[in-house]
């Protein structure tokens, strides 16, 4: 017998009982349209490749960290005493802001290019609640070195549930684990880190993919409406496979650079009786939020426009997860007005938003 | 030669050609590649291997000061660490001073100093060792335990390789 058909048989023996055929079938079904806008077809790969750094580095800072009363020294050992534990801190940070900045581009593609349009609604949905698990990814690991920054930063942040009449209390002191930011905040948001949100955002990950191989990428109503003769596609594998690795390959040198050239630093230990540090703010992602509450605040003062900002912003939200079923429009092909200046002013807000907050900061 | 037996001997030249620089691409991708594989490799394993390299640097000590050991009385023992790894300071009843090594030589469990017996004793298979000399006297150890040097000062006691 010859290498080959050693190779054929075992395949044919895996296959008849694991059925890998019809897998690789399901794997070469779909095409990636091909047209002026397919740039954008790669942001989604990008996120997913980010996300894999995330889970590899989050797995080495894991072999030291030490959550709890020693956070910060273990931080401090890792980046001033491990070989290269800078680096892999600082790669950690970088990817997961880029990976934010990824997926946030992926979403307003999707939903300018009316990608969300039937079948996709669930592409959508499933879509957005990672995007929600990303930012208390992001909110939990900013906490976890206990520094000044972090230990501050979750200070306002928890104070935001607390506006909510009633119940809002009652979270912000489950989420602390007390009255105040402490040892326990930073372990249970230790847990949330590594335990529970990797276990929530998994499976919604493979769910969401599972539903790009099935539907296969959206065509832009733009290019719907060019007959069938016109639209030109090329076939996921390996032709596009190839073409997002080389963005992954591309991606991984622009975070190589990032995460050694800019290392992420580590501030004073957090101490609960100095006072904030001057120039604090949030997260560039959390940026937009914290500022509409702001602004919202100065015309309406106190806990009314608290509750006022946190209700709006709600709706806002809640809109734009609903963008699906409301926008029928689109669904014909024709160029939904509506959907589009309703991004179009979600953009413009966050964007302007989000530079006040920088402009203003003290 | 006909003209059709030349056009096929320039598509031969040109295909040959073809594959030679092919191949070139292809081992200089695979160089690159591996390069590239190392860059990140390099670093990770450093980073793992940190906790390593500080215990090669506790490994190298020679000598240890133990501070107020002196006091220790006769038919006791004081463990302590020789570097990374365990070590007994024996006050023998008949106030000679002995210190070794308490990694046994058959599986590396922790030994005891037993006053009453005066012998060295692993309790994971049963090997017994001289407590004055470290030979191993009976069970699976194949090899004795290392002696080291003994100097009492007036607040401590310095132990070395001997």
């Amino acid at each position: 017998m010859t290498a080959k058909t050693i190779t054929s048989n075992v395949y044919d023996w895996v296959d008849e009982r694991l059925g890998l055929s019809e897998l690789a079938a399901f794997a070469r079904h779909k095409s990636v349209p091909v047209h002026a806008q397919s740039f954008w077809y790669y942001w989604g790969g990008i996120s997913l490749f980010l996300f894999l750094v995330q889970c590899f580095t989050g797995v080495l800072l894991l072999v030291y960290y030490r959550p709890g009363a020693e956070a910060y020294e273990s931080v401090r050992q890792i980046t001033f005493l491990m070989h290269f534990g800078w680096l892999i801190r600082s790669a950690h940070s970088w990817s997961a802001n880029l990976m934010i900045f990824a997926i946030l581009i992926h979403m307003f593609s999707v939903f300018f290019m009316k990608a969300y349009r039937k079948p996709r609604e669930f592409g959508w949905l499933s879509g957005m609640a990672l995007l929600g698990i990303a930012s208390v990814f992001g909110f939990s690991g900013y906490l976890l070195p206990m520094d000044e920054l972090s230990y501050f930063a979750t200070k306002v942040g928890l104070e935001i549930p607390m506006a909510i009449p009633w119940i809002g209390p009652i979270i912000a002191n489950m989420l602390r684990g007390g009255p105040e930011v402490s040892e326990f905040t930073v372990q249970r948001f230790f847990a949330l880190h590594v335990v529970v949100l990797p276990a929530l955002f998994l499976p919604l990950l493979g769910f969401h993919l599972w539903l790009v191989q099935r539907h296969g990428n959206a065509v832009p109503p733009a290019e719907e409406a060019k007959p069938a003769s016109e639209r030109k596609g090329m076939p996921f594998m390996p032709n596009f496979l190839r073409k997002d690795l080389a963005m992954w390959l591309i991606s991984l040198n622009i975070l190589a650079l990032l995460a050694s050239v800019f290392p992420w630093s580590l501030g004073k230990q957090y101490d609960s009786l100095a006072p904030a540090p001057m120039g604090i703010h949030p997260e560039w992602y959390f940026m937009s939020p914290f500022e509409m509450l702001k602004i919202l605040g100065s015309f309406l003062p106190g806990a009314v426009g608290e509750i006022a900002g946190i209700l709006l912003f709600t709706l806002g939200i809640v809109l734009w997860v609903l963008i699906p079923f409301y926008d029928p429009k689109s669904e014909a092909g024709k160029r939904a007005r509506i959907a589009h200046y309703f991004g179009l002013l979600a953009v413009f807000a966050l964007l302007s938003t989000t530079l006040i907050g920088y402009w203003t900061i003290r | 030669m006909s003209t059709t037996e030349l056009v096929n001997s320039a598509n031969i030249v040109e295909e040959r050609g073809e594959r030679n620089t092919r191949r070139a691409f292809l081992a200089a991708a695979g160089a690159a590649g591996l390069c590239y594989t190392a860059a990140l490799a390099y670093p990770i394993y450093r980073y793992l291997a940190s906790p390593e390299e500080m215990a090669l640097s506790a490994t190298a000590v020679t000598e240890v000061t133990l501070k107020d050991a002196q006091k220790l009385p006769a038919g006791s023992v004081l463990m302590y660490k020789f570097g990374t790894r365990p070590a007994m300071l024996i006050h023998h009843a008949d106030g000679r001073w002995i210190s070794m090594t308490a990694v046994c030589t058959h599986l590396g469990c922790t030994v005891q100093y037993e006053p009453q017996a005066d012998r060295v004793h692993c309790a994971c298979h049963g090997g017994v060792y001289n407590a004055y000399t470290g030979a191993n006297v009976s069970g699976p150890p194949p090899k004795p335990l290392t002696i080291y040097k003994v100097a009492v000062g007036d607040a401590d006691v310095t132990v070395s390789r001997a």
